[in-house]
């Protein structure tokens, strides 16, 4: 096994340790629990935990591996809740558990997918901070559209509506209200777990790292790089923008599902799926160090926990908890203060894999 | 028939005339110059050939094909390939993976091949990566292939540049001011290499240089350009004793 | 007619509001390139500091107004010397778009335990109620908005393009490095530009809550947000874009509400956003810049 270790290549070594850092977290957790040495507050932290891993894996695709700012993930993750949890309400009665589930995660995943190639057409023909604001309109536009939809189920299938819930006119007898705008949807089956999870996050990292050791992952880092030359030596840019952005929209409709089977009401409140979650993932990537795919999943991990830890601190908490990401910040990414941690040989305590721009003219 | 045919071509920007009745002709295996004074329209020449730009006139062929107005991926399908005047290099990604972005239409997979690993990714894989070997080689770059791109000496990122274009298997390879930057030791190795890529890659080379070493040691024949249009041309002795070719140069 | 009309005045007296915080916002990024998160933050600030001296202390407006951009003024210079000046030359331009993040979240959650999160009921600065006008009944508030923006992007004009700091402003949002070789202290005038952009967004919170009298921490995110939209609309970096493409996000944002959909009000905004953006790129006045190969 140890020489099968070293005869890897680097890149598939150090894929091969976020694998496994993140099994070993899993196994660990699981000893804790059975040993009944986690808390029930922990317990229910585990899930939205993999659900924020999950999403910020996805963000870094768009962000760090195609190189532009998406300010709308949540947006994805909105859609992919929803599908999911719709389709796991109409088919409460007449599916198992588990089949049910696994095609709840897949729909979530397709139809957010659907949704990022879509929006991705006009969306990635933009630069920069453009494409920035116009992936947070998009994202808060599908927020404030899961407010006002209305969808219910009767005899006669399936009704929508924009307005209201007496105006989707079903059949009394049968009718069955499945999304109710603002209140969005209630009652969706509690089949998200630990091992889920934990699933969904290991296939997201798999297929993201595979993507970027590959034909189609270099192409897209080749235009984040610089897309001039890229197009000079025959990348279609398009096709993989296109490629990065839907892959990533698919993983966080993946998540949102996910997501949304761990919630007793599922509704598009800002906090939940609004600019600002979306920005959260956001401070996991960049913190997290961008590119990098264990340093997202371990900031997803710290950030999520440490409000958590400073509960004693009450009020205070999201105040400390806001000083230490700017002083995180500044300590990381002012050359200053990263020259000097490198003279004392304390660079290890920075994140890696920092995007340094060496100009060459 | 020549292997580039250009006639007539033609761009403004704003009024200005950036290159005006442009015509060239090279052969097969030629290796050709285009010089001129700073501003005179050579990269933009370049820009006009590549696609970068959509000439307001005239016709562009590539092995009898026209190619005019095409948009640069399809030119570079079609075979053509360049470098830049300020290097472009993929900083980010290591000094082989810079020359397997150039090998991408050459070898296909599928992505769900590349994120399920079929035994086709690891076969495609390994011929790419045994291709982009032997190409760094040429360059001498094989000892820095898992190099960070950006972390490379000067000459030794020109000559990435060359590799990269080199990977999508050009029929003709545009060089814009290759020795650029480069101290007299690095030029002559450049000339020698480039030198080796006509003889034993059969490379079509036009190359953009201000190093009149360079330009007379290997060029058999040049373009002079002065503000956007042709001063003269032929084989390089006779264009380079051409007193209007030494005024353009130094000034009246 | 006469309830469009009225539509279309209070759309633009919201819009005027948008249009300042959406110059301070367009000035900040011109010269920094940021995305200052933080910018809809000290709108907040402002609107607390005039309510604590005019509800709190019982003093006259405005006083509370010019304690407001006093105190706002400060936190700006503050803001830029402490939290973003040290990133100024860091490797990825995200570092300081999250170092926003955190400062407003720092903003927000400090105001919660000064203030607590129920909104308190701001008193209106203006002194008059309500104007008529020929048939119409114009709110007090929305005039006197829709007044201060227009002095303010009067004065602002003049300043940017009249008088040597404001041409310093120019030189540094074009090229920092040519403007400080040809002598302009490139870190006063960025210092400058933050006080200015956050004296505009005291302003712009005094005149919001009057108008809309309900005050909590996060008051100003959502308009923080929709000045971006605004300046962004109006191309970024262009003080008469910001100003126009304030008012237009107003006007949509307030028919839109009228006639189309109060919930979808938003979802409106950024529809139209979306649209422009795809027509025009860079912005209704935004300079679209090639990149030189």
């Amino acid at each position: 096994m140890k020489s099968k270790i070293a005869a890897m290549s680097k890149t598939s070594r150090d894929n091969f340790k976020t694998y496994a850092m993140v099994l070993i977290v899993y196994v660990v957790v699981m000893i804790f629990q059975a040993a009944g040495l986690v808390s029930s507050q922990m317990s229910g932290l585990l899930v939205p935990l993999c659900v924020y891993a999950t999403m910020a894996v996805s963000l870094n695709l768009v962000v760090g591996i195609l190189g532009e700012l998406s300010l709308g993930h949540a947006g994805f993750m909105c859609v992919g809740a929803f599908a999911g949890a719709f389709f796991s309400k109409i088919t409460e009665n007449s599916m198992g558990t588990f089949p049910r589930f696994f095609l709840a995660i897949v729909i979530g995943g397709l139809v957010a997918g659907i949704f990022g190639f879509l929006i991705g057409i006009p969306v990635l023909r933009l630069n920069g901070d453009y494409l920035a604001i116009v992936t947070l309109a998009f994202g808060e536009i599908i927020k404030n559209i899961m407010n006002v939809l209305y969808v219910g189920q009767d005899a006669s299938g399936l009704h929508f509506s924009m307005t209201s819930a007496t105006d989707l006119n079903m059949d009394g007898a049968t009718g069955n209200l499945i999304i109710n705008g603002p209140q969005g949807i209630t009652g969706t089956p509690f089949d998200s777990t630990f091992t889920a999870g934990i699933i969904i996050l290991m296939i997201s990292l798999i297929v993201v790292l595979n993507l970027m050791n590959s034909r189609d992952g270099r192409a897209i880092m080749s235009i984040r790089d610089n897309h001039i030359a890229a197009e000079s030596v025959g990348i279609n840019i398009t096709k993989y923008k296109m490629t990065a952005f839907t892959i990533s929209a698919v993983i966080a409709g993946c998540a949102g599902s996910l997501y949304a089977h761990n919630l007793a009401s599922l509704i598009a409140t800002p906090a939940r799926f609004g600019y600002n979650m979306s920005i959260m993932f956001l401070v996991f990537v960049v913190l997290g160090g961008i590119g990098s795919m264990r340093g997202s999943i371990i900031a997803a991990t710290i950030l999520t926990l440490l409000p958590e830890i400073l509960r004693f601190m009450a009020g205070y908490r999201m105040l400390i908890y806001s000083i230490v990401l700017i002083v995180i910040m500044i300590v990381n990414w002012n050359p200053k203060s990263r020259a000097w941690l490198a003279e004392h040989n304390l660079s290890r305590f920075l994140f890696k894999k920092h995007h340094e721009k060496k100009e060459v003219k | 028939m020549a292997l580039l045919e250009i006639s007539n071509l033609q761009i403004s920007f704003g009024g200005l005339r950036a290159v005006d009745d442009f015509n060239l002709n090279i052969e097969k295996g030629e290796l050709y110059g285009l010089i001129g004074p700073n501003g005179a329209g050579k990269t933009t020449v370049f820009n006009l050939l590549t696609g970068e730009y959509k000439p307001d006139e005239g016709i562009v062929k590539l092995d009898g094909r026209d190619i005019t107005g095409k948009s640069t991926i399809e030119i570079n399908k079609a075979g053509i390939a360049r470098t830049f005047q300020n290097i472009r290099l993929f900083k980010q990604l290591s000094v082989i993976d810079n020359v397997k972005v150039g090998l991408h239409n050459q070898y296909q997979y599928s992505t769900a091949t590349s994120i399920l690993r079929l035994p086709k990714y690891f076969a495609v894989e390994k011929e790419m990566n045994d291709k982009a070997m032997a190409l760094l080689k040429v360059f001498d770059l094989d000892q820095e292939a898992e190099y960070l791109s950006a972390n490379l000496p000067y000459g030794k990122q020109r000559k990435l540049e060359i590799a990269r274009a080199l990977a999508t298997n050009p029929k003709l390879l545009l060089l814009d001011e290759p020795a650029a930057g480069m101290n007299p030791n690095e030029t002559e190795e450049l000339m020698k290499t480039i030198k080796v890529l006509q003889k034993d890659f059969q490379m079509t080379i036009l190359l953009i240089e201000h190093d009149m070493k360079l330009v007379s040691g290997i060029c058999e024949r040049l373009t002079v350009l002065n503000f956007g249009r042709i001063l003269t041309q032929g084989d390089t002795k006779t264009v380079l004793k051409n007193p209007e070719v030494i005024k353009a140069y130094l000034g009246e | 007619m006469v309830s469009f009309i009225t539509n279309l005045i209070n759309g633009i007296s919201l819009g005027s509001i948008y249009a300042i915080i959406a110059i301070g916002y367009t000035m900040v990024y011109g010269i920094s390139k940021m995305l200052n998160f933080a910018h809809g933050d000290i709108i907040m600030v402002g609107a607390f500091v005039a309510f604590i001296i005019i509800s709190g202390l019982n003093l006259p407006a405005a006083l509370g107004i010019i304690a407001a951009v006093i105190v706002c003024t400060a936190l700006g210079i503050a803001i830029e010397k402490i939290a973003y000046k040290p990133l100024r030359h860091a490797a990825s331009p995200l570092a300081v778009l999250i170092t926003a993040i955190g400062v407003s979240y720092f903003l927000e959650n400090a105001a919660l335990l000064l203030f607590g999160s129920d909104p308190k009921i701001f008193t209106s600065v203006v002194p008059f109620t309500n104007v008529t006008i020929g048939p119409f009944l114009i709110p007090g508030t929305t005039l006197i908005s829709i007044l201060v923006s227009l002095v303010l992007v009067i004065l602002l004009q003049f300043f940017i393009n009249k008088t040597k700091p404001g041409q310093a402003m120019l030189a540094c949002a074009q090229d920092r490095d040519a403007a400080s070789l040809m002598g302009i202290s490139v870190n006063n005038t960025i210092t400058l530009t933050f006080a200015i952009g956050s004296a505009l967004a005291a302003i712009a919170g005094v005149l919001l809550c009057s108008a809309y009298p309900s005050l909590s921490p996060y008051t100003g995110a959502m308009p923080g947000i929709k000045a971006f939209v605004a300046a962004v609309f109006g191309g970024i970096g262009s003080v008469p874009g910001a100003m126009i493409g304030g008012i237009l996000l107003g006007v949509i944002e307030i028919l839109g509400r009228t006639y189309i959909s109060s919930q979808l009000s938003d979802a409106i905004v950024f529809a139209v956003l979306i649209v422009v953006l795809l027509v025009k790129p860079t912005g209704l006045l935004g300079k679209n810049i090639q990149e030189k190969v």
